[in-house]
């Protein structure tokens, strides 16, 4: 044995010992088709994010005019990214209070009338940083949920997220949970409650203010109106779910479930003055638009609070769970949905195996028959060649999916490919006059460059593969791209070595093919 | 051992046979595509998917009955043998989560008509696809084979000839066409996993393409003096054995898939002993035919010798590529 050939041989010993090594002990992860679990994508509305920033910006010049006493006839929000104010008289007084929504929003003139429509610049960065809160929110959520090894990325378009949580069971709790806004807000009660919303609105002789907020709610139980009923509020809150603190399910004055709150030091202070202010008003605990209770402020209160509704105790503590990971700065559609039962999961991974194994014995069957001892050798190659794909894919993190077994024994049909090239090769050259050794070098020197050329070709299609897939085939484009480039190894480099080794300083120019 | 000593076949010869009978299933295939249409599976079409396991045996009628409730056009199916009480539902899409209509409302539907129908059962699988998902694959499916030729044509333009990278590129979309064809005779619904297993023939026929075309350029080194069509064929008869081969291991590896897979993978095995034997016929007929024919117009025209020193020019530095 040559030097030359125990340093090749110990470089496959080390790539086997590796792959078999980083399998055993880093394990394969399963894709949710394998293991069970649910795959969601939603999308996040990021409009959402835009309307409460135009809403915002309205309602702090509809204060900066107020206090600059400048005149205008109207102000209001057009849709998500535009608002109108008309009848300014004082244009310079005018201009020197929205010099905050200058910076916002590009203003179009007419006489004594704007049209503010946000910049695009600022547009793209609300919606980008929403479906990075959301992300991040989302996050929160699934990790409170308890799930193991959840996935929660951007996809595709830039608004959609992947949410993947393997294992779950109670599919719509985890939905709800992940979609649920959560957007609490404390605001004081102007007028109500009405039994219709049209009764809240003649109270404001149909002309209500655009500083007053009409929202449903449900009757406080035990009053003269039961079921939905509706309120006239200040629209500006006192706090939102961004001053909590924490929040946990708790009971209420009647001992049913209940969440209580805490806010932090700001919303404290900001709670403490409006509760002092409003002794005697009523306080509308709103959550998602929806007001769950008002009860009278009876002195001031600075950072503990409670919402109590009627709800169970699961729902209690979704509740507080959601509320502790924070609001979602807009609203969740859910595009798709994909549940998998995990008994269905391992049926797939037994008959994944078994086929895998199906097609291994058929291959090494046909190439032994075939090509006798020499068969033995593209054997030696598939095999390292799936022992690198397996430890790789342990390596790198890589899921395994179902179409992913679909590759690997792909990997097995066409790694064989490359021998039978050279073995087909060798043949035609022992035909000719020359020995084992030399038909062998010419047969791996002649077919070097085919080999090149078909894999490049496939790993082309695998990649666009890898751009256009999503989970399960994505586990179908990484398998073989990995298999592909282990079979140059393998087939080329193993199999040469082998040959090398077993031909060695002999003499003997035969070759079983 | 080997299966041919020599071999010394005329392929070229039935080079416009072959065209014909591809030609006709081709056409075969999309006379029925332009009639019926392309049956879209759930993740292209969107909708809702069910695959329930019942705990009492029932029949197709049985669960279609309880559906009745549910407007729109239901598809309800045993799935695999009747023993393993297994019924796929699959309902239309109903509408957007923008029109007020939520994303899991049909399986709730379905859900609730079967509890309704006192039948007792588990889900295994649930997919829900919105119409937004749906549209999206369909664009990135479609992108993604043309990419992958296109990509794949200009390897070969760069590595090989122009006219060569047209005779693989043809064959790819025989193999592609072919295989649409018969998935189309055998009722298959596109699914993502079959496009997978499109997008991975058009790799592997380029990959027998490219075998014959580098034996082609070898020779064409040696025996400059021979016709093309001499050239080629003997490409493919050098080749043959191998090509034979590999296509039986492919063969048989994937047919172990379609064997023991399981229905998940099914339809993706189906489609990819579609594309082998389509990919080695088309291989061994279709690509050198269409090399054949298109290298030889510019000799036949009648500025012949105007075309004689680029080709030879373009030999020159095949050769120089290779040493």
């Amino acid at each position: 044995m040559t030097q030359n050939v125990l340093w090749k041989l110990g470089l496959i010993v080390a790539v086997i010992a590796l792959s078999v090594g980083s399998f055993y002990f880093k394990g394969m992860n399963l894709g949710l088709d394998l293991k069970g679990g649910v795959h969601l994508v939603m999308r996040v509305q990021t409009d959402d994010a835009l309307r409460v920033q135009t809403e915002t910006t309205v309602e702090q010049l509809r204060d900066a005019l107020t206090r600059g006493s400048i005149q205008f006839s109207k102000l209001e929000m057009k849709d998500a990214k535009t608002f109108v104010v008309e009848g300014v008289t004082n244009d310079q007084g005018f201009r020197a209070a929205a010099v905050d929504a200058d910076t916002i929003y590009n203003r179009s003139s007419g006489v004594g009338s704007y049209t503010y429509s946000m910049k695009p610049n600022i547009e793209n960065q609300l919606r980008g940083e929403a479906v990075d809160q959301a992300l991040q929110t989302i996050e929160r959520r699934v990790n409170e949920l308890g799930v193991a090894e959840p996935i929660v990325a951007r996809q595709g378009a830039v608004d959609q997220i992947l949410v993947e949580l393997p294992g779950v069971s109670e599919v719509q709790r985890a939905k709800d949970i992940i979609r649920s806004t959560a957007q609490l807000e404390l605001k004081i009660v102007e007028q109500g409650p009405f039994g219709t919303e049209e009764a809240a609105k003649q109270a404001y002789n149909n002309n209500v203010p655009s500083d007053i907020l009409i929202l449903p709610g449900t009757g406080d139980s035990g009053g003269a109106t039961p079921g939905t009923v509706f309120y006239a509020l200040r629209r500006a809150s006192v706090v939102t779910g961004r001053d909590l603190r924490n929040a946990r399910p708790s009971l209420d004055e009647n001992n049913l479930p209940a969440v209580g709150f805490s806010l932090n030091g700001d919303g404290a202070r900001k709670f403490g003055a409006a509760t002092e202010a409003n002794i005697g008003r009523q306080l509308a605990i709103v959550l998602d638009g929806r007001v769950y209770s008002a009860p009278v402020i009876q002195s001031r209160i600075s950072d503990e609070g409670r919402i109590s509704g009627s709800f169970t105790q699961q729902e209690a503590q979704d509740l507080s769970l959601t509320l502790r990971s924070g609001a979602l700065p807009a609203s969740l559609t859910y595009l798709e949905e994909r549940t998998v039962g995990p008994t269905l999961g391992a049926d797939s991974v037994r008959a994944g195996v078994a086929a895998s194994i199906g097609g291994l014995v058929f291959v090494v069957l046909f190439m032994i028959f075939y090509y006798k001892l020499t068969g033995l050798n593209a054997v030696i190659s598939i095999i390292v060649n799936l022992l690198i794909l397996l430890g790789l894919m342990a390596y790198l993190g890589f899921t395994m999916t179902l179409p992913g077994i679909a590759g690997f024994i792909l990997t097995i049909g066409m790694g064989v490919d490359s021998n039978v090239l050279i073995f087909e090769r060798i043949k035609e050259e022992l035909s000719g006059t020359r020995g084992a050794r030399a038909a062998i070098n010419a047969g791996f020197d002649r077919v070097w460059w085919t080999i090149v050329d078909t894999h490049v070709s496939s790993l082309i299609s695998a990649l666009l593969l890898l751009q256009f897939g999503t989970g399960p085939v994505r586990g179908f484009a990484v398998t073989l791209i990995i298999g592909l480039l282990a079979n140059v190894f393998t087939a080329v480099f193993v199999s040469r070595t082998v040959f090398e080794l077993v031909l060695g300083q002999r003499k003997t120019q035969t070759l079983s093919i | 051992m080997q299966i041919f000593h020599n071999p010394n076949y005329n392929f070229i010869r039935w080079r416009w046979h072959a065209i014909g009978l591809s030609a006709a299933i081709i056409l075969a295939g999309a006379a029925m595509i332009a009639t019926k249409g392309v049956p879209l599976g759930i993740d292209f079409s969107g909708g809702t998917l069910v695959r329930v396991q019942f705990d009492q045996p029932v029949s197709e009628d049985q669960v279609r009955k309880a559906l009745d409730t549910i407007p729109g056009d239901k598809v309800v199916q045993q799935f695999g043998p009747v023993a393993d009480r297994q019924i796929m539902i699959r309902l239309p899409q109903t509408g957007t989560a923008e029109q007020g209509i939520s994303l899991e409302q049909g399986s709730r539907q379905i859900e609730d008509a079967l509890s309704k129908a006192g039948l007792k059962f588990q889900i295994l699988v649930r997919d829900i696809v919105g119409p937004v998902i749906g549209a999206d694959l369909q664009k990135k499916g479609v992108y993604a084979t043309l990419a992958s030729i296109l990509a794949i044509t200009i390897y070969i333009a760069v590595r090989f000839r122009p006219s060569f990278a047209i005779g693989a590129i043809a064959a790819t979309f025989h193999d592609i066409l072919v295989t649409a064809a018969f998935l189309q005779f055998f009722k298959y619904e596109l699914s993502l996993n079959i496009v997978a297993a499109i997008l991975t023939i058009t790799g592997y026929s380029v990959n027998d393409t490219i075998v014959i075309f580098d034996r082609v350029r070898e020779n064409m080194r040696n025996k400059r003096r021979e016709p093309l069509e001499q050239v080629v064929n003997t490409a493919v008869n050098q080749t043959l054995g191998r090509t034979i081969i590999t296509a039986g291991t492919a063969f048989l590896s994937v047919l172990a898939l379609y064997l023991f897979g399981g229905e998940a993978l099914e339809g993706f095995s189906f489609t990819m002993l579609v594309g082998i034997i389509s990919g080695t016929y088309s291989t061994i007929f279709i690509a050198s035919a269409i090399a054949i024919i298109l290298s030889k117009k510019p000799q036949t025209a009648a500025a012949a010798p105007a075309s004689e020193p680029a080709a030879r020019s373009a030999r020159k530095q095949k050769g120089a590529k290779a040493s």
